[in-house]
């Protein structure tokens, strides 16, 4: 194993004790980074947490699975949009934002040998964001609050429901201001010299990002609430949509962010990699940081309120930017992983580096399948997705959400797995039972949610809608009955669903197995998860070539084009001109 | 990042990446702008449906 860890292959030069108070330190015996030890409890508190959240959104999401599938059709419709609302609120906010804080937590005092700028701020920022969590499910289980995940006002749901996305919310964005804080006087007080480690870059990149995200969720939640109390009589949908969404898309964008600075931070960890070039990783995250929050407006492409050209200019031209990002990070991620392995002697042929890879840890397996189902499937439905033209065909389709489980849950959500696998030894101090079970527990969610988002897809091609409980529109006035094939897909999302669901299982009782009664590492390196194999020795390697990976670009354009260009074909197929 | 690389990006590159507080500024009013403010404009602008 690697152990020169550090923030995206780069350690910044380091002053020797940083500004720690005494005894509120301790440094790590694996990585030797100085692990502020405030940071260090909250880093434990938000991933339990996030765990908690996941399972129970995790549950949410086997039960829609296995109504979505027609041939088991589980739930009753009560139940349904019940078990969806609190599924999307518990995997796309709750979950998340609290994985996002113990990054936050990690990239700033942990890797910038910086204590915390508030211990009090990082209390209250927790106590809300757990409070606004337990606030929000209470309502949605109480039956008051079935409005789905964006809960769109005319749907009015209890106070409550809207005080505790308000409460998490403003808690979260009192953590970012922690974390931007923590900067400020890691920078005042020199406690590392020259810029940013990589992914404390990504880290703020993120924090940016959130900023502007939670704004627009306590613009558009505080009146909301006031409306579901009576003392606001009115609010516009359009107006609700258009700034809702600047919450709800907004908030999965600093979930790319940090994911791809996991990417680079488990790259490190894994391979010993580094960034082949940081003026071009760090320009990547600055388009993030500058464009890709325009991407809301993905959602508002066929709503009759705004122009063509505000929708075209929000998801194509300056939203194309975000996307030449996301193509800038897919590409230097695992090249920086090639030039790694090359240097390391697997330098044979194009793939050797790929096939000697530590493909048994999960640290490295979890990031890379993330890289893959986020790239081939994320990216390339997210773009052609985002085309005004082509949307119309898949608005509110099953495509949609096909669409976002390959980023989030593929992307994301495999990503903070996949460190976890680290963050439990390296600062719960506690080791893995089963490791085998461990090195399979990636490969079996990557391949679960993989076949949920492919019958997610499919089924939404055939005009399947997102959101709805019964695809045979039982007792409708006018007879509805999709294709057979749609029928087949939704059986493969359910199959997809259950696969997935043990594996998040899985994920769930290892890690309770490791910090609840795992073998304490204190005082001693964590276990490696892999050997190094035997390899030709080190070797002399072009910093800058990485042909593997550069073969591996191509078939992905091949796939974007081929993708992008059916769809088009598709569009035209449904004029009838004749 | 070390100092020699560090050194070898543009000046005005590395002032822009290396400060926090542009980046946030810029971040927030350039989405504000795009998506939030000209939508919210063109909403406003839309007539008021006449009932029939």
């Amino acid at each position: 194993m690697t152990t020169t860890v550090s923030g995206g292959g780069d350690v910044p030069a380091r002053a020797p004790t940083g500004n720690h108070p005494p005894s509120m330190v301790r440094t790590c015996d694996t990585t030797g980074l100085s692990v502020c030890l405030t940071s260090q409890r909250f880093i434990r508190w938000h991933a339990v947490t996030a765990v908690v959240f996941l399972l129970v959104g995790g549950i949410g999401a086997v039960l829609l699975g296995l109504t979505r599938w027609p041939a088991v059709h589980l739930l009753s419709a009560e139940w349904y949009y019940r078990v969806l609302t609190l599924h999307g609120l518990d995997m796309l906010i709750v979950m998340i934002l609290n994985f996002e804080m113990a990054i936050l937590y990690f990239a700033g005092p942990v890797l910038l040998n910086c204590r915390l700028f508030s211990a009090k701020m990082a209390w209250v920022c927790f106590v809300m964001m757990l409070g606004g969590a337990l606030m929000l499910n209470a309502a949605i289980l109480s039956g008051t609050s079935d409005v789905l995940m964006t809960s769109y006002v005319p749907l009015k749901a209890s106070p409550w429901f809207y005080l505790g996305i308000i409460l998490l919310a403003v808690g979260t964005l009192i953590g970012v201001i922690n974390f931007l804080a923590t900067i400020y006087i890691a920078n005042r007080d020199h406690t590392y010299e020259g810029s940013l480690p990589l992914v404390s870059f990504g880290a703020t990149a993120a924090a940016i990002i959130a900023v502007v995200t939670l704004i627009h969720g306590a613009v558009v939640m505080v009146p909301t609430w006031l409306w579901s109390m009576g003392i606001i009589p009115h609010i516009d949908p359009a107006w609700y949509r258009m700034t809702w969404w600047g919450l709800g898309h907004m908030s999965q964008q600093v979930n790319v962010c940090a994911m791809v600075s996991v990417w680079y931070l488990l790259a490190t960890m894994t391979t010993g990699a580094k960034p082949m070039s940081q003026l071009v990783c760090r320009g990547a995250f600055v388009l993030y940081i500058l464009f890709i929050n325009v991407a809301s407006a993905h959602h508002l492409l066929v709503d009759p309120g705004v122009s063509a050209g505000w929708k075209i200019w929000n998801t194509s031209y300056a939203m194309y930017l975000a996307v030449l990002a996301s193509m800038i990070h897919g590409f230097t991620v695992p090249a920086s992983v090639e030039v790694a392995m090359r240097k390391k002697g697997y330098d044979r042929g194009l793939f050797g580096w790929l096939f000697a890879a530590p493909w048994g840890n999960p640290g490295f397996s979890g990031f890379f399948l993330s890289l893959v189902i986020f790239g081939f499937g994320g990216g390339i439905t997210g773009v052609v997705l985002g085309t005004q033209q082509i949307n119309i065909m898949a608005h509110n389709t099953l495509r949609i959400p096909g669409h976002f489980h390959v980023t989030v849950v593929g992307g994301t959500a495999l990503a903070f797995m996949a460190v976890t696998y680290y963050i439990v030894p390296l600062i719960f101090q506690r080791e893995f039972f089963a490791k085998g079970l461990c090195r399979l527990q990636p490969w079996l969610f990557a391949g679960g949610i993989t076949l949920a988002s492919i019958g997610m897809s499919f089924a939404g091609s055939y005009g399947v809608p997102r959101r709805h409980w019964d695809v045979d529109f039982t007792g409708a006035m006018f007879p509805v009955s999709f294709d057979s094939g749609a029928h087949a897909f939704l059986g493969l999302l359910g199959v997809g669903a259950v696969i997935a669901f043990t594996a998040l299982l899985l994920f769930v009782l290892l890690v309770v197995a490791a910090v609840f009664f795992g073998r304490s590492n204190a005082g001693s390196p964590m276990e490696p998860w892999h050997e190094e194999r035997q390899s030709g020795g080190a070797i002399t390697v072009d910093e800058h070539r990485a042909p593997g990976t550069m073969a591996l670009v191509v078939v992905f354009l091949v796939c974007f084009v081929v993708y992008y260009f059916a769809n088009w074909k598709w569009l035209a197929d449904v004029w009838h001109v004749r | 990042m070390n100092p020699e690389e560090s050194d070898q990006r543009p000046a005005l590159q590395r002032k822009l990446f290396d400060n926090v507080w542009l980046l946030l500024v810029l971040g927030v009013v350039l989405p504000t702008l795009s998506y939030t403010v000209w939508g919210w404009i063109e909403l406003w602008l839309v007539p008021a449906a006449k009932l029939p």
